[in-house]
């Protein structure tokens, strides 16, 4: 056992651009992506054929057949096929989650090295067959005489034939993620233009890291595309402000097409390891991952927003590591919705919502949102669920080196299910 | 990519047509594979007058395991195989009177020339002597090689080096290269070599193990060959490429073992971030190969500013500033580096809808010149290649009657390969190629165009 914990290192990461639902990756499998992704990281880092501690990855929608994921897109890449690997699923934590698990394992001294990533496809998305359908076809396949086969298959009807499509709907509610995102959003009453306004911050941002080839050792571009399809660099107020509503209702909509994150297929990979597998293999420490969190709300019966659980994970993380709100460089939080973000640091500027619902004497405070997102985020980037995680980590540690060393971030990310995910990155 | 045409003039019927119809018959050219004896045969060494490389070079061809045999009769009888190699000494020229010994030599050795066969003659520079009639001998045998290189078929090839009086011993490369697969496609050339610290015991099938090389325009085509050819011979390829094409950049990379950079080669900060990067995650650079170039064809009058600008920046501006951040960053260049340059046949010959292209591949030719001297006293090279005729993607979508024609346009009646810049490349790259510096290799099959 080792004796102490060390901070896992960062050394580099590596995404495909994102594309739009049945878009440029509208035949390619989460399988193929994340391989590819692999791929790219190997390239970028000369690790072909070499073993790496483990990797972790997941996604949020799999097809039955993907039940090894991840140790099979390590199979087909150019990573040595004695590397370990195995999936994880915490909806659009998942690969904040994945990061966190292989710098514990790092952190703990049980790895040297290890990748964490996440894929997802709303193209190439599983089909289910209908339930009676489905349970028609296991009395069939059960079955043990003719006669027997016979009369399960008489059993089937027209309306079997319509498959089970998967939603962005909460199972408990029923309503779609940008439906409970808009009550949050008038419960907070955030308006339409601040809105739009961060979404176009979030658009001319990722257009100039772009530009000045910030993402040259970040993306690797798959199937023709080579950069993220959802970009609209000459986005305006102007123009968002002609989008209709799509999410919450009547007068007081606010959410659009335009400042909600649109279904996206991608993947990303984060390289981590310890600061000597760093230093034996030649190769760059961006960042370290500092401490992570994270926390639930029971937005079915208790009253909070489904997306409002970053809101109670970054207190107690700040509180854990002696820090304040105003401490850090940079924060990436994640946009699933414009109205997410601007909830989430409203909440923490309250002083009742901090009193009452997160237990904090006093509020927590704003930020200074010169330090929001400076290099985008998902909704100009898009958002394919779990690979969000690893392309704000990776963002995020070359952000951090680029500003110097003892620099601070820090990463929120909501996710389905009530939950989040937040942690400090240092470089 | 196949060479259909060459194919067909190979075959049974395709043999007698070509041969009734007096059409081109290209060859099927003997390239290098690691392992492969250095000639497939034995070879002969001649001289024309008292030269002084004859023991030099018998000794080099025996220590890589040649058998050299006796020069042939004046009638071509001789008891032995066919010979794959003519190698004719030709430093004891006095005149030329005795330019008549190098015809008695040659002429019956010729005549048992296996195909794919090398002819090679060494001779002193013509500038090195005061005396008038020995300067016209020395030069002379450019003219004999050239028009001999013309002569020559079955992918047989002449070729002229020129060795001054103590650069002996920078002899041995140049002599291994023009003999193997590897020059396939150089043919007709004059390269001089000159003195240098040359290293011993290098490894003849992996001369650049432990080095890193960078390539630059590695996704795909020649760059793509270069990155798999170095790679073959030791180095650990450092592919550098746009970040648009980083999906082919990676495979490359992948497929050579290397390390995959995407970078605009023409942005402000390239050079010093190539550098850095070299030093940090390499330890330095051994090998620089710039390979990267674009095309913005047309007529002069009709040329925006764009094009013209475009290509000089991506061919000429940033091999200037790339190889300068190198030369200015601490321990980015090490010790003994060697830098090559892809120019091209169009930056000697001129080519109609080019003169952007022309021009930057030309001035390349002159950055190798100037700074082979500052090189050279870093016990570093720089040259130039200028590839002719390539068979790439770029030629398979040209009409079929243009490529046709300009792929015969030469000695060998033939396109070459991507690898067949790529291995002059390395030839060049490798630490023994110490003597090679300030020179321009074509690897054009000895165009008729710039010729």
């Amino acid at each position: 056992m080792a004796p102490q914990t060390r901070k896992a290192a960062i050394v580099g990461g590596n995404r495909i651009p994102f594309a739009r639902s049945n878009g440029a990756y509208a035949r390619a499998s989460n399988q193929d992506m994340l391989t590819a992704t692999l791929d790219g990281l190997v390239a970028r880092f000369g690790l072909q054929g070499q073993q790496v501690g483990e990797v972790a990855a997941g996604a949020v929608l799999k097809h039955a057949r993907d039940f090894n994921l991840t140790r099979e897109s390590v199979l087909g890449s150019r990573l040595s096929a004695a590397t370990p690997a195995y999936d994880v699923q915490q909806a659009c934590g998942t690969g904040l989650e994945a990061a966190v698990l292989v710098a514990n394992k790092i952190a703990l001294g049980q790895l040297e090295s290890g990748i964490a990533g996440g894929v997802d496809t709303t193209s190439d998305a599983p089909m289910a067959l209908n339930e009676d359908m489905r349970r028609v076809l296991l009395a069939v396949n059960n079955a043990k005489t003719l006669q027997q086969r016979l009369s399960a298959l008489a059993g089937i009807r027209p309306g079997q034939l319509v498959p089970e499509v998967p939603r962005n709907a909460e199972p408990r509610t029923g309503l779609a993620m940008g439906d409970h995102a808009a009550i949050t959003a008038a419960e907070w009453e955030i308006g339409r233009e601040e809105q739009d306004e961060l979404t176009v911050r979030s658009h001319h941002n990722l257009a100039a890291a772009y530009d000045r080839g910030f993402f040259d050792d970040l993306v690797t571009p798959f199937l023709g595309l080579t950069r993220d399809q959802n970009l609209r660099p000459d986005t305006s107020v102007e123009k968002l402000a002609k989008l209709k509503p799509v999410f919450g209702q009547g007068e007081g909509a606010t959410m659009t097409a335009g400042n909600s994150t649109p279904l996206t297929d991608g993947a990303s990979a984060v390289l981590l390891a310890s600061d000597e597998w760093a230093a034996e293999h030649d190769l760059p420490v961006l960042a370290h991952l500092v401490d992570a969190q994270t926390a639930a709300v029971d937005y079915v019966h208790g009253g909070e927003g489904l997306l409002m659980a970053p809101a109670y994970a970054v207190p107690v993380l700040l509180a854990r590591n002696g820090l304040t709100l105003q401490d850090f460089d940079f924060y990436e939080v994640h946009e699933a919705f414009a109205s997410t973000v601007l909830a989430t640091l409203k909440a923490w500027e309250s002083p009742e919502y901090c009193k009452e619902k997160l237990g904090l004497d006093a509020p927590l405070g704003s930020i200074d949102r010169a330090k929001l997102n400076v290099h985008g985020s998902s909704l100009a980037a898009g958002h394919p669920f779990a690979a969000t995680g690893g392309r704000i980590v990776a963002t995020l540690a070359k952000t951090l080196h680029e500003a110097g060393p003892g620099k601070r971030g820090l990463i929120s990310i909501c996710a389905a299910g009530g939950q989040g995910v937040v942690a400090i990155l240092e470089s | 990519m196949s060479d259909w045409y060459r194919d067909f003039a190979n075959s049974g019927l395709g043999t007698t047509i070509t041969k009734q119809l007096g059409l081109p018959r290209p060859a099927e050219l003997r390239r290098y594979e690691p392992g492969q004896p250095l000639l497939p045969g034995p070879a002969v060494v001649g001289s024309a007058g008292e030269g002084r490389l004859r023991e030099e070079v018998t000794g080099l061809l025996r220590d890589a395991g040649v058998t050299v045999v006796s020069p042939v009769a004046a009638d071509g009888s001789t008891d032995g195989e066919r010979l794959a190699a003519v190698l004719l000494d030709a430093t004891g020229l006095t005149g030329p009177a005795d330019l008549a010994a190098a015809h008695d030599f040659l002429a019956p050795a010729l005549k048992r020339l296996r195909p794919s066969g090398r002819v090679l003659v060494l001779a002193d520079p013509p500038a090195e002597t005061s005396s008038p009639a020995q300067a016209a001998a020395r030069q002379a045998l450019e003219g004999l090689v050239r028009s001999l290189a013309k002569e020559l078929r079955s992918g047989s090839t002449a070729n002229l080096v020129h060795v001054p009086l103590g650069a002996e011993a920078s002899l041995a490369s140049p002599l291994r290269f023009f003999l193997s697969g590897r020059s396939a496609y150089v043919d007709g050339q004059v390269l001089a070599v000159t003195t240098a610290d040359l290293p011993t015991g290098e490894d003849v099938d992996r001369p650049l193990a432990g080095k890193v090389a960078v390539v630059t325009g590695a996704a795909r085509g020649i760059g793509a060959a270069i990155a798999r050819v170095l790679a073959r011979d030791g180095a650990h390829v450092v592919a550098v490429d746009v970040p648009a094409a980083g999906e082919q950049l990676a495979e490359v990379a992948n497929e050579v073992g290397g390390t995959a950079v995407a970078l605009d080669i023409t942005g402000a900060d390239a050079g010093p971030r190539l550098a850095a990067q070299l030093v940090a995650r390499h330890g330095g650079v051994d090998v620089v190969v710039h390979n990267a170039g674009i095309t913005r064809d047309k007529l002069l009058v009709n040329m925006d500013a764009a094009r013209w600008n475009s290509v000089m920046a991506v061919n000429l501006q940033a091999q200037l500033d790339i190889t300068q951040a190198l030369l200015d960053t601490e321990g980015a260049l090490k010790p003994g580096a060697r830098v090559v340059s892809v120019s091209s046949q169009s930056g000697i010959a001129g080519n109609r809808g080019q003169t952007n292209y022309a021009a930057s591949k030309a001035g390349v030719i002159g950055m190798v010149r100037s700074w082979a001297p500052e090189f050279a006293e870093r016990g570093a090279t720089i040259n130039a290649v200028a590839p002719g005729f390539i068979v790439t993607e770029m030629t398979a979508t040209m009409p079929l009657g243009t490529r046709e024609v300009g792929s015969r346009l030469n000695s060998l009646q033939q396109g070459g390969l991507p690898v067949d810049v790529a291995e002059t490349i390395a030839w060049l790259a490798q630490p023994g190629s110490a003597g090679v510096n300030g020179q321009v290799v074509r690897v054009c099959g000895q165009s008729l165009l710039g010729a």
